[in-house]
């Protein structure tokens, strides 16, 4: 299939990152007002808490094509909303552990906490995973092939 | 046991405890039992045996919502997602009168089948025989070779909840196997097996909505997968991730509210072991948040809706080794 | 359809140079519902501003799409503008093309590419925006403080001076907290008594100030601008409105074992007792724990000797139920318990006493009467060594990490009274670093070793042990690098400080955030120092982590700044991005309820019309005034019947499906 020459030749991962408003999201902020580079692979979300991200979401985006999916909150105990976090944590935990019993790589999805004043490890973590993702290719178990253009 | 039944449901509807029973009633053929409800004079129909797999919490909740009190038997399995609805205030306790009936593990008619006995025609169980009637004469086996998987690891022959319960005087059913024992293979097979795994049988799967329509924790009044204005609703089942992602989300939303009754793989007519997807939920948060079984305690807050603060990360999944 | 405008902009340079502002303007312009699309060079200036406002009223947008920096800049400035132009400020979201893009790319092609994917995906969720109007709800005017130290007072005061009611709820039987315990303060050395009493009896005489005196907080319901809160007053089994105050009972009462909580210990006290002389409310409280009367039936005396017959042995706990429209924590702090340092002998030897029980040997309404005297054998000490950072700083688990930031200053000032009062004694003070930031801190510090000659030894004490009446202290000199010996008379312990216990409970019910050390969560640490992230709840004093009495004060008077200015107000506007309930889709399953962190979820029976059905079934519902929009409800809920305004799971969706597409 031709479409499937075309990327291997210049293999672009997606990755999607949720973004809590108030710590990750001001993190990502600060990652960028220290001109702290990563890949443009990785496109931000903004959702008000870690806990507003639905697995519906997660299950979406591999569907239409993500490479990796990463959630990023506030640290455990720091949560805006005092506990939205604690409840995202058991959830994605749930959720990755399921992924990865039905065959999906588990290193395609990713949850850290990221404060609004670790730039640099906003940073970092992108990097990171962009890399893990960059070197594990494409996604083809979950993606739906209709929604290929 | 049927007439044991049958004797203590008279009673109650006679001193008026309530004015209707739900139980089981043959469908079309023997073995297929389907859930009714029976006015007093209609008790003949009424039937409790091996073939009483449905759980008949679920139909309480319309029920429940009717005047006047139901009487519902259930099995000591049923009783788990009995409580579960009462935790969700989806039952109407006040119109319900729970009969505990003994159990002594379901019988599967596929397994009967698989011993080369065809022709069947009527089954009779005594002690632990079953006597089949076949039109080439009449066979008998022994009956714990032919119980339903699910039965296999009985969650155990106590209700956890009900208003009276039928002693039966036989010995209790008990587990015989290890309820994780297919989860822990999977979880040790690499991620291309796991993977070939679950597309080999979640490509079976024809969208009949059985699994959803019979579990006790998808009571939803209105699915997401039926609403239009979720942006998932079910589409045509060409392509095989409508499939996975239908199984997971619905696994999903019962984790935690599953009390592993089985019937959503009874019921799969096309024998996808669905229930080893809401086996991992729970063997997961059994590992990471401590044993649960959902509808024993009918005060627990459920294991997605509390916290410790000091609970694993996510990247357990990764760490936790496998291949 | 919508019709949306969308705005580039360059930010000067800032976006332009690394992403090519035409060609995102070129790509988006064909977009589904894009009906105008410009880039300008500052789109947050007032020509920028105008842009939106015309094209608004030009085109008769329904959305606005402003492509630049991160929505936590400018969000407020362009929805404003939008409002201004007649448009609900919710239709406009923005794409972050700046710190998410421009800002960390530097491949001008691959940024312009990223850049017009979000500026898509914001198109794709101002689609499905809806117009949200905020609602409102009304303000208590009336203030709680909890805690009654000089934190809790001078906030109280300053709410009061400003006219509002404030009530103080202090959980022992007097208000005056720490302060009252210390003899003299830093850099200054006023008496500590002579500058806390007159506030403590200003408090107590304010028309606007109620005390709730050995009374707890009970309860917590409600939230910002409506607390319903209840408080215990425990029963003192005496009537505060008949006792004089007079102590007789005091005196005459034979039970002596209890231990005076405010003299630390050093003596005891009966079990009918006044605090201190000064305690206000000047009333005497009974101690059930050691009363006579109230453990066997016998005694009785203090009725007998009471004039005022203000002795009430059947009293009950009292439960005060109260509105406020706002809450200060300034429950403060103690001195951690030393169990866990064996290597000072603090609970072997009488000798080694903590800073605090240092203070109550010094003062005059002290257990000696302001002579310092050795517990032991009350003889006059003539060596005596200070060990700072006693469980602060401290990694190994035994202490607390932090600074405890009180301790150099109040050595610097014991080694100097000491000093001063006794020029034949010896002073030894064992520091890890000293540190005196503060107006005339350091000169104070100098001071004490320049002028009264005070000996400051770098490094730390690693034993206290027993010798003949006399205390041995082992430790090490790091500048001279050498091991020292000294015997000392007394060895004073500068404790860690920490959150009084109550601190998480009384946290726990207002659902503010503590930390690991259990003091209390700023809503900013630098920009919202007072305010805890839980809107309606303020902080002052200790509770919010170690500070001296200057700090306090200043602390204490911010947060009553912060009180009053929400009390001002007569109504306040609610955040309208809040969870909303599909009462057709609610199963009343009560998941929702479970994990929502401020209780906004209640349950009605209601009768609905699903489709031509009319029933009554129990649905969720959503106090808009409580609910801050964090969004654990929406993914508990099964049947999706829940949902967040303003990041609803269709507007997520879309821009998962707009990036991945």
């Amino acid at each position: 299939m031709s479409l499937n020459e075309e990327t291997k030749k210049e293999y672009k991962p997606l990755i999607v990152a949720f973004c809590c408003n108030w710590c990750s999201y001001a993190g990502a902020d600060l990652a960028g007002s220290s001109r702290l580079t990563y890949p443009t692979d990785v496109k931000i979300i903004r959702v008000p808490c870690s806990c507003r991200v639905n697995p519906l979401f997660v299950l979406r985006a591999f569907q239409r094509g993500a490479d990796g999916v990463i959630i990023a909150g506030c640290h455990p105990g720091d949560c805006h909303y005092t506990s939205g976090n604690y409840f995202a944590r058991r959830r994605m935990t749930l959720l990755f552990s399921m992924l990865d019993y039905l065959g999906i790589e588990r290193e395609r999805t990713r949850v850290e906490w990221i404060s609004a004043a670790e730039g640099v490890k906003f940073s970092t973590t992108m990097n990171e995973f962009a890399k893990t993702i960059h070197e594990l290719g494409e996604n083809k178990k979950l993606r739906d092939l209709r929604c290929e253009e | 046991m049927t007439e044991l039944i049958k004797a203590k449901v008279s009673e109650l509807l006679a001193n008026q405890t309530a004015d209707r029973v739900l139980g089981w009633k043959k469908g079309e053929f023997f073995y297929d039992e389907t859930p009714a409800v029976f006015q007093a004079e209609e008790l003949d129909d009424l039937v409790y045996d091996g073939f009483s797999a449905p759980n008949l919490s679920k139909y309480l909740i319309k029920e429940s919502k009717k005047e006047g009190k139901v009487i519902a038997l259930l099995k000591p399995c049923d009783t788990y997602s009995f409580n579960q609805l009462i935790m969700e205030h989806r039952i109407n306790r006040d119109n319900v009168y729970v009969v505990g009936v003994p159990c002594r593990g379901n019988l599967d008619i596929n397994k009967i089948r698989e011993k080369g006995i065809k022709g069947i025609q009527s089954i009779k169980e005594q002690g632990d025989e079953l006597i089949i009637e076949t039109i080439y004469g009449t066979k008998t086996l022994p009956r714990e070779e032919v119980i339903l998987d699910r039965c296999l690891c009985c969650k155990g022959s106590q209700h956890m909840v009900a208003d009276e319960v039928i002693e039966s005087g036989e010995p209790a059913w008990e587990a015989k196997a290890d309820r994780f024992e297919m989860v822990t293979k999977l979880e040790n097979m690499t991620s291309d097996e796991r993977f070939a795994f679950w597309r080999g049988e979640l490509s079976k799967c024809i969208r009949c909505n059985a699994c959803r329509n019979v579990c006790p924790a998808c009571s939803c009044l209105q699915c997401v997968f039926d609403d239009p204005a979720s942006k998932v609703q079910a589409k045509s089942n060409a392509d095989d991730f409508e499939e996975n992602m239908f199984h997971i989300i619905r696994a999903f939303h019962v984790a935690g509210r599953c009390t592993d009754c089985g019937e959503c793989s009874r019921v799969c007519p096309q024998g996808i072991p669905l229930h080893l997807l809401n086996r991992k939920f729970i063997k997961d948060i059994d590992t990471f948040y401590g044993e649960y079984q959902a509808g024993a305690d009918i005060e627990a807050k459920g294991p997605l809706t509390e916290f410790n603060k000091d609970d694993v990360e996510p990247s357990i999944v990764k760490e936790r080794g496998g291949k | 359809m919508q019709k949306i405008g969308v705005f580039i902009c360059h930010c000067g340079t800032n976006i332009a140079a690394t992403v090519d502002v035409e060609a995102v303007t070129e790509a988006i312009k064909n977009e589904p519902g894009v009906v105008y699309a410009a880039n300008y060079q500052y789109m947050c200036s007032e020509n920028g501003q105008a842009l939106i406002k015309n094209a608004i009223a030009e085109y008769g947008l329904t959305g606005v799409v402003v492509c630049s920096c991160s929505p936590r800049m400018h969000e407020a400035t362009f929805r404003k503008a939008a409002q201004e132009a007649g448009l609900n400020p919710y239709m406009v979201e923005i794409a972050n093309i700046r710190e998410h893009c421009s800002w960390i790319h530097k491949d001008k092609v691959e940024a312009t590419e990223k850049a017009i994917i979000l500026a898509r995906a914001a198109i794709a969720k101002v689609h499905l925006n809806a117009p949200l109007i905020s609602g409102q709800s009304d303000v208590t005017k009336r203030a709680l403080v909890i805690g009654g130290g000089i934190a809790g007072i001078q906030t109280a005061l300053d709410i009061a001076e400003a006219g509002f009611e404030v009530d103080i709820v202090e959980k022992s039987p007097t208000i005056g907290g720490k302060m009252a315990q210390l003899d003299k303060t830093f850099p200054t050395l006023d008496c500590a008594a002579c500058i806390l009493t007159p506030k403590m009896v200003d408090a107590k005489s304010n028309d606007k100030i109620t005390l709730y005196t050995y009374s707890e907080v009970e309860s917590v319901k409600g939230f910002v601008g409506n607390f319903e809160v209840s408080i215990r007053k425990k029963a003192r089994y005496v009537n505060t409105d008949l006792c004089t105050g007079c102590g007789e009972c005091t005196t005459k009462c034979p039970s002596r074992k209890a231990k005076s909580e405010f003299n630390m210990g050093l003596m005891n006290r009966g079990a009918i007792y006044i605090p201190f002389a000064q305690a206000i409310p000047n009333v005497a409280t009974i101690d059930p724990q050691y009363c006579i009367h109230m453990k066997t039936g016998k005694c009785g005396l203090c009725e007998k000797v009471c004039s005022a017959h203000a002795i009430d042995f059947k009293q009950q706990d009292e439960i005060v139920e109260q509105k406020y429209g706002a809450i200060v924590m300034a429950t403060g702090f103690n001195l951690i318990n030393l169990d866990q340092f064996d290597e000072f002998g603090y609970s072997k030897y009488p000798d080694v006493v903590t800073s605090l029980e240092f203070e109550r040997l010094m003062n005059a309404a002290g257990p000696t009467e302001g002579t310092l005297l050795r517990p032991s054998n009350h003889e006059h000490p003539h060596t005596l060594v200070f060990v700072q950072c006693v469980g602060s700083r401290d990694t190994s688990g035994c202490g607390k990490p932090y600074c405890s930031k009180i301790c150099c200053m109040y050595t610097a000032k014991h080694a100097m009274l000491v000093r001063d009062k006794y020029p034949d004694t010896e002073v030894y003070v064992f520091y890890i670093d000293v540190r005196t930031p503060g107006k005339n801190f350091d000169e104070f510090y100098r001071r004490a070793v320049e002028q009264y000659g005070v000996h400051y030894i770098k490094g730390m004490v690693g034993k206290v042990t027993d010798k003949d009446g006399k205390l041995i202290v082992q430790g090490s000199d790091l500048l001279e690098n050498k091991q020292l010996k000294i015997e000392a008379d007394m060895v004073v312990l500068a404790a860690a400080v920490e959150p009084d216990p109550s601190a998480r409970s009384v946290a726990s019910m207002l659902t503010a955030s503590i930390d690991t050390n259990d003091f209390m969560t700023e809503a900013h640490a630098k920009l919202r120092p007072v305010e805890s992230p839980t809107a309606g709840i303020f902080l002052s004093g200790m509770a919010q982590g170690p500070k001296d009495i200057p700090e306090t004060v200043s602390q204490a008077s911010a947060c009553a700044a912060k009180v009053i200015g929400l009390l001002a107000k007569d109504h306040l506007v609610n955040n309208p991005c809040v969870a909303q309930s599909n009462e057709l889709r609610c199963n009343g399953c009560s998941n929702c309820e479970k994990v929502c962190p401020y209780g906004a979820i209640s349950y009605i029976e209601k009768e609905v019309n699903d489709h031509g059905v009319r029933e009554v079934r129990r649905i969720a519902q959503v106090n808009e005034a409580v609910c801050q929009g964090c969004g654990a409800c929406t993914v508990t809920c099964p049947s999706g019947a829940m949902d967040l305004k303003g990041f609803s799971t269709n507007q997520i969706m879309a821009e998962v499906d707009a990036i991945c597409r």
